[in-house]
């Protein structure tokens, strides 16, 4: 070790993989993973939100976990959104391509992917 | 791409407790559910709820399972990784009075709301085999600001304005003594790390050693920066292979990143680390004796002045710390004195571990502002004592310490407070006593163990201590008498004043704190012949009521010896005769009252 940016060059790359565990991350990702989730497709979903979130750079900010079922088990997958101080939004009948999307525009831009949501879904 | 982690507890307590043969269980269970690549497993340090062990953290949502056995790793695997549903059955749910629904993370419950971990902060959080994780938790960032931004003049005014205190028991101001070394000339100096643990119920710097070895690491650089030397050593016990295991392991990942050796960080410092594996000795936790031992001779203290500061290690210079004073010590370069000294009281600043034992319902490892009450730490942070029993006493520091009684509980929890009522912090252990614990019987324990480990290099502990025991000895035998209470507190004093090091100058603490506290115990023992505790055998008769005595013989079938024997008397209401116990048979083993179902045996 010869310098300080060696040092900090280490702790930016291994931040990201401790992060997972310390829970202050800014926003919260739940898959739902029970049988009815998995069967719909949800585990290609999840990889596609942890893959994602990494290339995206959101690794510090986007903490991607997975959860059981919500009960609503004909919209799996389920995905929810949860942000600090903001209402958590409900996305329905994933797919691996709709969370590249829902990275890029909520998750990078903050505007919620209204055509997925359970709302639109639902009208 | 790792989704979760999976934080297996390797520390000692957990590893005793079967958590190597859980990780191969949920090595293979991942393997087989094809989890490989989403999961990740990591081996931590103690997390501090040893009691509940083997404990396994899930990440990200933090779920905290207690008490896991191999046989339940293939439930946590399909349920909780593979479908996302918590294990509810295995959760520690512990929050208090109530028992909280669902999925509660580890940091909502009273065990760990109530603490403040620095020293702790670590362990049960990064893989201790990983510097990168250590590096990721700010670790070495402290060594690098010290070498490129601060004179060793900053650093020493930096830990003595912090105003921290040796945690090895002492209490004496760290960065006085570095500041007493630092000065001094010489062609080499030495850093040393006393890891040499030895009180009976302590595990502080074992789980320290196991969960954050780098710390350590990085800090003895620091202290070897402050004070002009090139070289370390820790001792550490051969009694914590685990430790020692770690410890190496850091070390020489550090070497590999430059964090030791030569010219760290492009700043012209060099500074390397060895090990030194004590016997385990208790004697060698002194630091005097510790360096002679270093230096490859017998144990044995040798007389201050001069001070290791002017003629430590192999006569040189030498400042030595205990591990947990070195464990605060990055914490307090990065986050500046102010911080750690807004944390404790007037004269005791920042935080302490305790190694909490005994009878208490949370045996573990705890970290808590200096100032806490022992009330609290007994009924919040240790959950009370377990079978609805009294408290009585907690014994501190080992058997250099004394004890606190039900009466203080109240005491705030610092090096002088402990000090004014004639007990000491020690180095941390914390052993909880109730009603059923008898304060002659404790005080004999301890001094059995400072006769055993007595160097016997001076005459007022190697004679002194052994006089003591056979005074408590005579005493729980039913023979002393009240001189002997008087020649034991006499005799006391003398070892105090006149014993070389810390451990005669300490070993009859135990005594005096409970002839101070429970002076009427040791009267009943000597006046009335009785053990109030109930755990004195020879002051102890079974007896058999035989009223309550149903005749069914159960004492007499399992008594080792044959002492009990049926007489012609049945009592009315009976169909049986009843039985009685020969006194003169009787080896008090206790073994007929704990199988009778009827309570008619009792022991007075």
């Amino acid at each position: 070790m010869k310098s300080l940016a060696e040092l900090q060059a280490i702790k930016d790359k291994m931040k990201s993989k401790v992060v997972l565990r310390e829970g202050a991350e800014a926003i919260r990702v739940v898959v739902g993973m029970a049988t009815c989730g998995i069967s719909a497709g949800a585990r290609p979903v999840l990889a596609a939100f942890v893959e994602g979130v990494n290339e995206a750079g959101l690794a510090e900010k986007v903490t991607v976990s997975q959860t059981g079922c919500v009960g609503m088990c004909q919209y799996e997958p389920i995905v929810e959104v949860y942000e600090a101080g903001k209402e958590k939004v409900t996305y329905v009948e994933m797919t691996a391509d709709k969370a590249k999307k829902v990275i890029e525009e909520h998750l990078k831009g903050g505007k919620v992917v209204t055509e997925y949501t359970i709302a639109a879904s639902k009208a | 791409m790792i989704r979760a982690h999976v934080l297996i507890c390797g520390g000692t307590g957990c590893t005793s407790s079967g958590s190597l043969s859980i990780q191969k269980a949920f090595t293979d269970n991942i393997e087989k559910n094809g989890l490989t690549d989403e999961v990740k497993l990591v081996q931590t340090g103690c997390f501090g709820l040893c009691e509940l062990g083997p404990v396994v953290i899930v990440h990200p949502d933090g779920t905290f399972y207690s008490r896991v056995t191999p046989e339940d790793v293939e439930e946590i695997v399909t349920e909780h990784l593979l479908k996302g549903r918590v294990v509810e059955r295995l959760v520690y749910a512990d929050t208090g009075d109530e028992k909280v629904e669902g999925n509660v993370s580890l940091n909502d419950t009273v065990f760990y709301k109530t603490q403040n971990r620095v020293v702790l902060r670590n362990c049960g959080v990064i893989n201790p085999e990983d510097i990168e994780e250590y590096i990721a938790m700010d670790g070495y960032a402290a060594l690098g600001k010290v070498l490129t931004e601060m004179t060793p003049e900053d650093v020493i005014k930096c830990v003595s304005d912090s105003g921290l205190r040796g945690r090895g028991g002492g209490g004496f101001p760290t960065g006085f003594k570095w500041s007493l070394c630092a000065p001094n000339k010489a062609d080499q100096k030495y850093v040393v790390c006393n890891a040499d643990e030895g009180d009976p119920g302590a595990f502080m710097d074992r789980s320290l050693l196991e969960g954050d070895p780098h710390c350590l690491v990085e800090a003895m650089a620091i202290a070897g920066y402050a004070i002009g030397a090139t070289k370390g050593y820790v001792y550490v016990r051969a009694e914590y292979p685990i430790a020692v295991q770690r410890l190496q392991k850091a070390i020489d990942q550090a070497r590999e990143y430059g964090l030791l050796g030569k010219d760290i960080f492009g700043s012209g410092f060099d500074f390397d680390l060895d090990i030194r594996l004590g016997a385990g000795a208790f004697v060698c936790g002194e630091e005097t004796a510790l360096m002679t031992s270093i230096e490859g001779n017998r144990g044995e203290p040798r007389p201050r002045p001069p001070y290791p500061a002017v003629k430590g290690l192999y006569n040189k210079p030498t400042v030595e710390n205990n591990v947990e004073t070195f464990a605060n010590i990055p914490q307090i370069i990065l986050r500046g004195a102010e911080w750690f000294a807004s944390m404790g009281t007037e004269k005791s600043k920042g935080t302490k571990v305790f190694a909490l034992g005994g009878k208490i319902k949370h045996t573990g490892l705890v970290e808590i502002p200096m100032g806490t009450t022992l009330r609290q730490i007994i009924d919040d942070i240790g959950g009370g004592i377990p079978n609805g029993k009294k408290f009585k006493a907690a014994q501190t520091g080992g058997p250099s310490g004394g004890c606190i009684p039900a009466s203080l509980i109240d005491t705030p929890v610092d090096y002088d407070n402990l000090t004014a009522i004639g007990c000491m912090m020690g180095s941390g252990g914390l052993i909880v006593m109730d009603e059923d614990n008898c304060m002659v019987d404790m005080a004999k324990f301890f001094l059995e163990f400072t006769v055993d480990e007595s160097c016997g290099k001076c005459t007022p502990c190697r004679v002194g201590t052994r006089r003591l025991l056979e005074m408590l000895e005579k005493i729980t035998q039913g023979k002393g008498t009240l001189e002997d209470i008087d020649r034991l507190e006499e005799l006391c004093y003398y070892i105090k004043q006149n014993s070389l090091c810390g451990l005669g100058q300490t070993a009859p603490n135990p005594v005096l704190a409970t002839l101070n506290f429970f002076r009427d115990e040791y009267i009943a023992h000597v006046v009335d012949k009785k053990c109030p505790a109930g755990v004195c055998k020879d002051l102890l008769t079974f007896t058999i009521d035989k009223d309550k005595c149903i005749g069914c013989g159960v004492c007499a079938r399992n008594c080792p010896v044959s002492a009990i024997t049926k007489t012609d008397y049945v009592a009315p209401g009976h169909k049986l005769a009843s039985y009685e116990i020969d006194a003169d048979k009787c080896v008090k083993c206790g073994v007929c009252m704990g199988n009778c179902k009827f309570k008619a045996i009792s022991k007075i």
